[in-house]
This record gives structure tokens, C-alpha cells and sequence, in this order.
């Protein structure tokens, strides 16, 4: 077995500013004291004259962004996930959705693998937050690859961008040559028996899943939902017809993010069972990553749990 | 400041403050109090001090304006009305579902308006980072944002006050309405931000104050901004909140409320008195 490289996806997002920084001098980059944490740090080291902190004040760094982008650049905004879509979700949302700003949301430290610091920095709640924002669109990758891919090709989009990344280091999935597809989901393996959709660090889980899921004789579609909105309901649909049932797999709460997308267009369009899994409607707490991660259920065994559980109500 | 400009000044400036009666009369919803407040600074700022072209609202060089306090939209209308920005018939449609006049200003919709606003603290933010685009960009055109005094007990205010004087940003003048009346009763009986003054200069702004009615007054506080130290400036405008229309001076409740049939009638009289008074002083000149 090949040696599994791990690597926290916000290390890729420093590498998109970067690669951004070399070849779009439009691009500018803010953040709020976190600039070591988010990796920011990176691109201002590169490009001091493009790179402002903000100091702590999420709220005012959101409306700076927008003046810059209405001044012509493109705007990274980066802040924690709580931070960001949390305490500045009004900004986001008057100042940024509303007028169709072409300013990208930089969250890093997403979801409960944020470890130690705990309830009160482990955000849970903002896909669920940004999704109902008009306009927005919402990306989650699952590795650091996929992460340096969706930051160079959210500075193409013009408009709002949500990017959640992740503090802990998780396994690099896809090939340096990996080409990030706007809006499109991804099946990672192909299976008829029940399809997993998931997102983030829960793509690799999913992946682990399947692999399980085919030593019991059950055969399971994975797809990397990366865009979360628009989601790409074609390919929910697709599966949901072809496997007759689904597993949502996020590291957020299960009210509002993936799941809840899925389950919105799934009863519309075509009915299915979905089980969700995810953070059931509750608040973390601190400890080390990995191990929170078990506890809250965000791994392949609940996975698999929920998918054997999901073809039963086929 | 030049007796004619001056005279050209007050005449516009009545002439937004009937379009604020206009179209909240029009729309039976809206706010007059502090578009009345504002008028003469509005008049001031598009028919005098901002370089800006209404043929051509988007040219990169224009100067910008962000109305922080983002209610009183119907002073912003009418001075971009009668400014050529689009026809001033459009101020009767103000709030109507099929008009590009929104109850508060929308940058996608109307021809103009810099940003959208209307959510108070956040205007600055966004008159910041333009100050700051413009460093970026080289390029010397002025950032103007007008500020309610009750919306600067909003945090995100101060955020931007700190990060505007830290990023030396000289180019960006800052206005407070200081009419003294916000929705819940005057601003010491709400939450008083008082002293304003000190509390700019304290985070680093060169501040100057004046009388918000009195162009001689708005002309030495602007040109007074002008000037390049590496501070932001802000101008701390002492108004009366419903200026011009008696019944509706210094009374909080027009903060939020149109004008009936009878009290439209009566508005529009006083200040169409005004102005044929200033029209017949100009004539015989």
C-alpha cells in the first residue's frame, strides 16, 4: 500500500493565492489576525502591497473587500469559517449577495476537525448560512489538490464565493493534474446499489466506505459534491434514480448543508431515501481532531452504517 | 463661496428636497426626516463638489459616493435625478415594485448609486476599501460617504474608522447627518455617541465641524478635507432632521413616515415658496 500523503486543504488554498499572486495582479488578499492560521500569510510574504490585515474586525473586512472589488479587484477575504460566516453573515449577505460582488469568502478552520479550541470555533453551520444567500456559490473541497484548484478557478468566476477549507491535515485523493470542474459533481467510483454523496474531508471517508461497503457484495456510487451551490442536481438525480437511495456525508451540522441540499432537490425531482450523515444538531467540544471526528459519527463506519441502513428502506 | 454658486446651491437643494417629499408621498412609506437633513449636503456634493459624469455613471475616474445611511435614499434620488443621472419622473415610482428606485439603494438597479446600502454601519466599510482601491490603483479621485448619527452606534463603524486612519487613507471624507433624532427619541436619550468629535479624533481623523444648512459653512469644512495629511477626514454636519418643511423640523416621528394628501400639499407649497423666492432673487440679478 502506497504511502498516504496528508495535507490540510488550507495549505491548497495558500497555494491557489499563490499561483494567483504570479499571474493576476488583480488579485488581492485580506484577512482578520489570522493570517498564519489561514495561511494567508503565504501570499502577503510574496505580495506585501496586495496583502491587508484587517486586524480583528471581520465585519469591516468583508466591506473593504466589497469597495475593492468595486474598485476592480478580486477580493480573498479570509477569516476562520465562524468568523466569516458567522459573525460577518450580514455583511456577506447586504454587502456582498446582494450586490453580486465579485469577492471570494476564504474560510478556513470549517466544521468540527478544528479540534481543541473547541465549540465556540468549530463551525458546523455556515453551508447551511451561505446557501441562503441569492447568488452565492458554495465550494467544500475534499484535498488539498482539489482545494489549490477551486481557489485558482473561483478568481475566474465573477461574483460571490464561498470556499470552505480544513485545519487538519487530510489525505491528498486526487493526481497533481487534477482539473477542477465548475458547478459539476464528481463520481469517484461507480456503483448501482446505494449512492454516497459527500463533501470536504468526508470524500475520502466516503471513498474508505465504499471500499467496505464492496467486501459486504454492495457496490456504491461516490461522488465529490465540491460545489455545494448551484448543486449539480443532474448528477443527484442521476444517482438517486440509478442506486434508489442515498448517503449525504458532511462535516456540518445535517440541518442546511449538503444533505439538506440534497434532500431538497431529491423530493422534488425524484423521491429517495436519504440518510444524512453529518453533526447531528449539536455543538463540539474540544479535543483532538481525529478523535472528534469518530465521535460525532464523521467517518467511513457510519458511512457504511447509513448506507446498509439506506438500502433497506429502498 | 461665490453669491451665485451659493444661490444655484439652495435652489437644487430644495428641488431634492421636493423629490424626497414626491416620492415618499408617492410610495405612502419612506423617510423624509433625514433626507431633509442631508439635502444640502447632497446638492452640495453633485452639483459642486463631485467629479462625476451622469452619461457615463461607471467611468473609472469618478468620484465616489456611499450613502452609509442608506434610508435616506430619496435625498440620493433626487440629486441624481435632477443631476441627469435618469429622468426625475422616476421619483413618483419611488418603492413600486416595477421601479429601479429601491426603498433603499441598490447598485445593481440604479444608475449612480456606487453601492448598495441600507443596512447602517456597512456603508463605510465599503467607502473604505474603494479609498483603498483607488491607492492601489493610483488613481486620485475622493471617496465620500455620509454617515447617520445613530448609525454610528454601530460597531462596524468604528472598525472602519480604525482601519481607515491605520491605512492613512487621506482620500476618504466621511460625513455625520448630525440631526440629533433617531427612531427611539433623540441620540442621548437612545445611546449617546457623544462627544462624535473627540471620538474621530481620538482613531486618528482629521475632523471638522459645521453647520450642514450653510453652504459657506459645507464649502470651507469640504476643501478643509481636501487637504492631504494622511488622515481620513470626517465632517461632523450639525443639521435639523426634516429641514425645510416646518411641520416636520426637529420632530422624530418624520423619521420613518410619508406625508398625507394634506401634509404633501402643504410641503410642497413651503418649499415651492422658497424656491420662487430664490428663482426671483436670481432673476433680478
Amino acid at each position: 500500500m502506497a504511502d498516504i500523503i496528508t495535507k490540510a486543504t488550507r495549505m491548497g488554498y495558500a497555494e491557489g493565492l499563490l499561483y494567483l499572486g504570479e499571474t493576476d495582479e488583480k488579485v488581492v488578499v485580506l484577512d482578520a489576525d489570522l493570517a498564519g492560521a489561514t495561511q494567508t500569510a503565504k501570499f502577503k510574504q510574496k505580495h506585501p502591497d496586495r496583502f491587508f490585515d484587517c486586524g480583528i474586525a471581520e465585519q469591516n473586512m468583508i466591506g473593504i473587500a466589497s469597495g475593492l472589488s468595486l474598485s476592480g479587484f478580486t477580493v480573498f477575504a479570509s477569516s476562520f469559517a465562524m468568523f466569516a460566516s458567522g459573525r460577518a453573515y450580514e455583511q456577506i449577505r447586504n454587502s456582498v449577495g446582494y450586490p453580486h460582488l465579485n469577492v471570494k469568502i476564504g474560510a478556513t478552520h470549517g466544521g468540527i476537525s478544528v479540534g481543541e479550541d473547541g465549540a465556540s470555533h468549530q463551525c458546523n453551520e455556515d453551508i447551511a448560512l451561505m446557501r441562503t444567500i441569492p447568488g452565492m456559490t458554495i465550494i467544500n473541497p475534499a484535498d488539498a489538490v482539489e482545494a489549490k484548484a477551486a481557489t485558482i478557478a473561483a478568481a475566474k468566476y465573477d461574483g460571490p464565493v464561498y470556499m470552505r477549507f480544513g485545519r487538519l491535515a487530510v489525505p491528498v485523493i486526487f493526481d497533481r493534474d487534477y482539473k477542477f470542474e465548475w458547478g459539476k459533481a464528481q463520481v469517484l467510483t461507480e456503483g448501482s446499489d446505494v449512492a454516497i454523496l459527500a463533501t470536504g474531508l468526508m470524500v475520502n471517508e466516503a471513498l474508505m466506505a465504499a471500499e467496505q461497503l464492496k467486501n459486504d457484495g454492495i457496490s456504491a456510487r461516490v461522488i465529490n459534491v465540491h460545489t455545494i451551490k448551484p448543486l449539480d442536481e443532474e448528477c443527484v438525480i442521476n444517482a438517486a434514480r440509478e442506486c434508489g437511495c442515498v448517503v449525504t456525508a458532511e462535516e456540518h451540522n445535517v440541518i442546511g448543508g449538503l444533505g439538506g441540499a440534497v434532500c431538497e432537490t431529491l423530493s422534488e425531482n425524484c423521491p429517495t431515501p436519504v440518510l444524512r450523515v453529518g453533526v447531528d444538531d449539536e455543538f463540539g467540544r474540544s479535543g483532538p481532531a481525529v478523535e472528534l471526528l469518530h465521535l460525532y459519527g464523521l467517518d467511513a463506519a457510519h458511512i457504511v452504517d447509513a448506507a446498509k441502513k439506506a438500502i433497506t428502506l429502498k | 463661496m461665490d453669491k451665485n454658486l451659493k444661490r444655484e446651491l439652495e435652489m437644487q437643494a430644495i428641488r431634492i428636497r421636493m423629490d424626497v417629499i414626491k416620492g415618499t408621498f408617492n410610495a405612502k412609506s419612506g423617510h423624509p426626516g433625514g433626507s431633509l437633513s442631508v439635502s444640502d449636503i447632497m446638492a452640495y456634493l453633485y452639483f459642486h463638489k463631485m467629479n462625476v459624469d451622469p452619461q457615463n455613471p461607471d467611468w473609472e475616474d469618478r468620484d465616489r459616493f456611499v450613502l452609509s445611511k442608506g434610508h435616506t435614499a430619496p435625498a440620493l434620488y433626487g440629486a441624481l435625478a435632477l443631476r441627469g443621472f435618469f429622468p426625475e419622473e422616476e421619483i413618483e415610482r419611488l418603492r413600486k415594485p416595477t421601479s429601479f428606485l429601491q426603498g433603499h439603494p441598490s447598485l445593481r438597479l440604479t444608475p449612480g448609486v456606487d453601492m448598495s446600502t441600507g443596512s447602517l454601519g456597512q456603508g463605510i466599510s465599503a467607502a473604505v476599501g474603494m479609498a483603498l482601491g483607488a491607492r492601489l490603483k493610483n488613481k486620485d479621485y475622493q471617496v465620500y460617504t455620509i454617515l447617520g448619527d445613530g448609525e454610528i452606534q454601530e460597531g462596524q463603524v468604528w472598525e472602519a474608522a480604525m482601519f481607515a486612519a491605520a491605512k492613512k487613507l487621506d482620500n476618504l471624507v466621511a460625513v455625520v447627518d448630525n440631526n440629533n433624532l433617531q427612531i427611539d427619541g433623540t441620540l442621548e436619550e437612545v445611546n449617546s455617541p457623544y462627544p462624535i468629535d473627540k471620538k474621530f479624533e481620538a482613531f486618528g481623523w482629521n475632523v471638522i465641524n459645521c453647520d450642514g444648512h450653510d453652504f459657506d459653512e459645507i464649502d470651507a469644512a469640504f476643501t478643509f478635507a481636501d487637504k492631504k495629511n494622511g488622515k481620513p477626514s470626517v465632517i461632523i454636519a450639525k443639521t435639523v432632521k426634516g429641514k425645510g418643511v416646518s411641520y416636520m423640523e426637529y420632530a422624530v416621528e418624520w423619521h420613518g413616515k410619508a406625508p398625507k394628501q394634506e401634509e404633501y400639499e402643504e410641503a410642497m407649497s413651503e418649499l415651492q415658496d422658497r424656491l420662487t423666492e430664490l428663482e426671483t432673487l436670481a432673476a433680478q440679478e
